[in-house]
């Protein structure tokens, strides 16, 4: 049975890498997905900042385009679109008189089928960690990955709940585990990157992303794993500016998910897009024995 | 600072209770969501002073403050309230509020970005990351604003002039018509 995919804008842009890797890694996992025919964009925080309604017609005009398609679950990559979704979804469910009044802003109605998942919790929960470890072909020894959820995977917990806890989640954890990477324990997990002031006040986004990189490097990390296109754009993009502004170039790769799974599953490093990173994790994957 | 309290006390509170669905009476002032409030060293009032100022019913001062436009909506604030105020809702009912009574706008740069984003949903669909970042920097007349790392993404094949659009623009377009809140008379 396939899969729902929304891919979002991002995967189209400033994440190519992540689109590419994901759908790689899906491949190799026999996962069949099939993209949400002419999805539109999810609203991400302008749209909850502009008008409530339109943050929820947006969203929800995907999942029933998903619904008429045929699919029984959406899954999409990027952490804003999750909790775009998802809001959506739940709010929707929890509200007929809401869910009616949307139906008529979108013009298509959604009756509320879909599951709807974060890449993340789709592999912890419908691939499952034992067949993910199965199919592990070079276990990324040596490799200490600190896993960064950011704001939106896990934010708010009653609407958005890939994790059970909040203040410090692990399913991603489990899966570098699962990769045979090492996970440290670092304090910021879920700090916010700046995310949607990257333009508006990037001074605000280099401060920020600045004492996340910190804070993983004092973990003694290697790389940072993200689920975020939002998140890999400031804290990879930004670096050298964060650079420049804090005196210290952290030169710390930061590699989405899908990205450090389609090295451990075996896929080809040309063809998972990471040379389309600012910060090369050539080098160090180099170091790790893993290209 | 001395407020100068008035009849509209209640009012105000009531109304972005009302409208935010959020009941705001509950707050008690314990300061959770301002200690965790990434983004508090830049705000003029911080977060549990404007839920203080709402249930005083201080409208100028809270819809002309920079605090709403400045959250990130990171949600720590909501997550973590002891008396489950969703904060982050009530920014944004703000935000709304604000651009609809035409208060001045204290962080123009965030109105701008977020008025080019819904633009080019509307337009187009989808996002086009490219124009947006263009129109962004022309809109606030910063032309050379990441001249340098939009070169770097230009090498990398992430830069794209033509960008995404969907079939169903028109029906993307009709969301937008039918959606209220959607009243930016500007400044007054």
């Amino acid at each position: 049975m396939a899969y729902g995919y929304y891919p979002g804008c991002s995967a189209h842009g400033t994440a190519k890498e992540y689109d590419i890797s994901t759908r790689k890694v899906c491949v190799k996992l026999g996962i069949q997905l099939e993209d949400v025919a002419d999805w539109n964009c999810c609203g991400a925080s302008p749209a909850h900042a502009t008008s409530e309604e339109l943050s929820l017609a947006l969203p929800l005009r995907n999942l029933a385009l998903a619904e008429k398609q045929g699919l029984n679950s959406i899954m999409t990559t990027c952490s804003a679109c999750y909790n775009r979704l998802k809001v959506a979804h739940e709010t929707v469910k929890e509200s007929p008189e809401t869910l009616d009044r949307i139906n008529d802003i979108v013009g298509e109605p959604y009756n509320k089928t879909l599951k709807v998942t974060h890449f993340v919790n789709f592999l912890s929960e419908e691939v499952g960690l034992e067949k993910l470890k199965e199919k592990v072909v070079k276990p990324l020894k040596d490799v200490k990955a600190a896993c960064y959820y950011g704001c939106l995977l896990t934010r708010p917990p009653e609407l958005v709940t890939i994790d059970a806890d909040p203040e410090n989640p692990t399913i991603m954890d489990g899966i570098v585990e699962a990769l045979g990477a090492e996970a440290p324990d670092w304090s910021h997990k879920t700090e916010c990157c700046g995310a949607s002031l990257a333009l508006s006040r990037t001074d605000i986004v280099v401060r920020l992303s600045g004492e996340i990189l910190k804070a993983a490097r004092f973990a003694d990390a290697d790389c940072i794993i993200v689920a975020c296109p939002l998140c890999y754009a400031n804290l990879d993009m930004r670096q050298s500016q964060i650079a420049s502004r804090h005196g210290v170039d952290y030169s710390l790769p930061i590699l989405f998910i899908s990205e450090l799974m389609g090295i451990a599953l075996g896929v080809n490093y040309d063809e998972l897009g990471i040379d389309k990173h600012m910060v090369s994790a050539a080098n160090m994957l180099r170091e790790k024995g893993l290209m | 600072m001395i407020y100068q309290l008035n009849a509209n006390v209640r009012n105000f509170g009531e109304t972005i209770s009302e409208l935010s669905g959020v009941d705001i009476s509950t707050c008690y002032q314990c300061g959770k969501c301002t200690a965790g409030c990434p983004v508090v060293m830049e705000m003029s009032h911080t977060p549990n002073q404007i839920m203080r100022l709402i249930q005083l019913g201080l409208k100028d001062e809270v819809l002309s403050s920079p605090t709403p436009w400045l959250c990130a909506s990171c949600e720590t604030c909501t997550t973590r309230c002891p008396k489950e105020v969703d904060i982050a809702k009530i920014m944004d009912t703000l935000r709304i509020l604000a651009l609809k009574e035409g208060y001045k706008r204290k962080e123009p740069n965030v109105v701008a970005f977020n008025k080019i984003f819904l633009d080019s949903i509307k337009n187009n669909g989808r996002l086009q990351e490219t124009k947006l970042a263009m129109a962004f920097n022309f809109k606030t007349l910063q032309f050379f604003k990441d001249m340098m790392l939009g070169q770097k993404l230009f090498m990398k094949g992430k830069i794209s002039f033509s960008g995404d659009a969907i079939s169903g623009v028109d029906a993307v377009k009709a969301i937008f018509e039918r959606s209220k809140g959607f009243l930016d008379k500007g400044e007054r």
